[in-house]
């Protein structure tokens, strides 16, 4: 195995529990959003979909290309401002007079 | 420089995610991963410009525009009651893409891969599309567009077991031979996987589904991070498979329910099976005023919101009834299982919308010890999650699943169309209680009218 491969997946492992350190603590109130960022974040994806679509040849490569960068712009686009939008939501409100 | 640069990104989205943990850094962190996102973008698109070669920008522009023009007006039409289903798509798009960038690999390679780098190509090919397929079915499940009964697959878990076999026999032919053709086949035969593994799970399993469909898009992420060797993509990846398996497993704990159960056993539908003599025993039906006055006489009231709340939309209306009641100087929590919505922290985001603080919103530990300190709890539209019999009875299917015990407060109103069971079919001894006040209504006509009837006291 290369040595950049090896790195990838101690890169992966570590990343792995870093994740499960940092979001074990998060309470249940924010779950839907940290989901949903979570999902965005998945969406870095479009690094490769760019390289893909900018370099390929070919019909084939075109399309897939495109296909790819249109997905994963939607998955980013569409879950930071769906992220923001509920987070807006849990601003402290001031407390009601009683 | 360029390798410096994604480990930015991706220390940014670790910063960003850490943000998410609290209420009042949360909507900071959320940026601070967008920023991660962009810099990531912009580091790409610098190495393509400094790369020189000729490059689509074309496609890559169009690609842009199009994705992101949805993903905004998606993002700021949808209704907080809907935010499972459009989690579920964005989960199914961000698994496309992955594979689809794994794809594009091979046909670009020509299949000369070293045999590691052919295992994640397979992995990310297999994943993403399972992702997709699972996630648009997860998707039509929670809007209607099919059934929320689990739909039961033709030779059921043998079928799907034959199909991972075969699924696991291309892609070793793929790893062997370097031939796309296996890749495509292997990708074609995981969306067909997708479908069948997601159909026979029932619409109020769906916390559990979304939360390892997110789980999943970013393994799909992070093995196209290995495929084609970049740290943002590799460390973004992992970070939402640890958060999504995360959530998975606190999901099949509020249910008592193993991952392998949710997946294989096909329970756990929208309406209910037929459940033998349910209803047939005296219940204290109480009308809008009794409420109204057991309420008016209360000291610490607190509402257990369920699904049923959320499909009538009626968080505004619980929003109107505890103000009336904060007017009065009742003490006004609202108690929160973890399965209440139809994805994880659902509920949560509803009451925010109709402008609840977050502060008043309890977890299962936080509201056990207080029930039996609590003069009223009204219970609108939920019915498992406090059924008594998971508690007491050994022989009830849902015996074990930690419920909220709104039978320990003084009184107890639930507010229900009618006697008709919840998803698990199963009758509930908390309705027959002599401390229990039954308000047959809709929840948000039955709300506005307890609101009403308070005025006038």
């Amino acid at each position: 195995m290369s040595a950049e491969f090896i790195d990838g997946i101690v890169v992966f492992v570590l990343a792995a529990f870093i994740g499960f350190e940092v979001i074990a603590k998060v309470p249940p109130t924010l779950h839907t959003p940290l989901m949903s960022g979570a999902n965005a974040i998945s969406g870095v994806t479009i690094v490769g979909a760019l390289v893909a679509g900018g370099l390929g040849s070919g019909l084939l490569a075109g399309v897939l290309g495109f296909l790819a960068v249109t997905f994963a712009a939607v998955n980013v686009v569409g879950g930071f401002l769906v992220t923001d939008r509920m987070l807006e939501m849990f601003k402290r409100k001031p407390k009601a007079d009683s | 420089m360029i390798r410096l640069l994604y480990l930015a990104a991706a220390v940014l989205f670790i910063f960003g995610l850490k943000g998410l943990g609290s209420p009042r850094t949360a909507r900071r962190g959320n940026q601070l991963a967008a920023l991660g996102m962009f810099l990531a973008i912009a580091v790409t698109v610098y190495e393509l410009i400094d790369l020189d070669a000729e490059v689509k920008w074309a496609i890559i522009l169009g690609g842009a525009a199009v994705g992101a023009t949805i993903g905004a007006v998606l993002a700021l039409k949808v209704q907080m009651t809907s935010m499972p289903e459009l989690v579920a798509a964005f989960n199914g798009f961000g698994g496309g893409a992955s594979a689809l960038v794994a794809l594009s690999e091979i046909e670009q390679s020509g299949g000369f891969f070293d045999t590691e780098t052919s295992v994640v190509v397979a992995m990310s090919v297999a994943i993403g599309t399972v992702t997709l397929s699972g996630s648009f079915v997860a998707y039509g499940k929670l809007k209607g567009l099919i059934t929320g009964q689990p739909v039961a697959m033709p030779g059921g878990t043998a079928t799907n077991a034959a199909l991972a076999a075969v699924a696991v026999g291309l892609a070793a032919w793929g790893v062997a031979s370097d031939d796309a053709l296996a890749y495509w086949l292997l990708g074609a035969l995981a969306l067909v996987v997708g479908v069948t593994a997601v159909m026979p799970i029932g619409g109020a399993d769906m916390p559990v589904v979304i939360s390892l469909l997110n789980s999943l898009s970013g393994v799909a992420a992070a093995t196209a991070g290995l495929v084609i060797g970049n740290l943002a993509l590799i460390v973004g990846g992992a970070l939402v498979g640890a958060a999504g398996l995360i959530l998975t497993f606190q999901m099949g704990e509020a249910m008592n329910r193993t991952l392998a159960n949710v997946l294989f056993a096909g329970f756990g539908g929208d309406g209910g099976a037929a459940a033998g003599d349910i209803g047939t025993q005296p219940v204290n039906r109480a009308t809008p005023e009794d409420v109204a006055i057991a309420l008016a006489y209360a000291d610490r009231v607190i509402v257990v919101p369920g699904y049923g709340l959320a499909v009538a939309q009626a968080q505004h209306a619980v929003r109107d009834l505890a103000r009336a009641l904060e007017g009065r100087g009742i003490t006004t929590e609202y108690a929160i299982h973890p399965v209440a919505g139809r994805m994880p922290g659902h509920m949560n985001v509803l009451l925010a919308e109709a402008d609840i603080d977050y502060e008043v919103l309890l977890d299962l530990d936080q509201s056990n010890p207080r029930f039996s300190l609590t003069d009223v709890v009204l219970v609108i539209g939920a019915n498992d999650v406090v059924n008594p019999a998971a508690r007491d009875d050994s022989t009830s299917p849902i015996y074990g699943m930690p419920i909220l015990e709104v039978d320990h407060a003084a009184t107890t109103v639930v507010i229900k169309r009618s006697l008709s069971p919840g998803f698990a079919g199963i009758d509930n001894p908390l309705f027959y209680q002599d401390s229990t006040l039954m308000l047959f209504a809709d929840a948000k006509a039955g709300l506005d009218d307890i609101t009403a009837a308070l005025a006038d006291i």
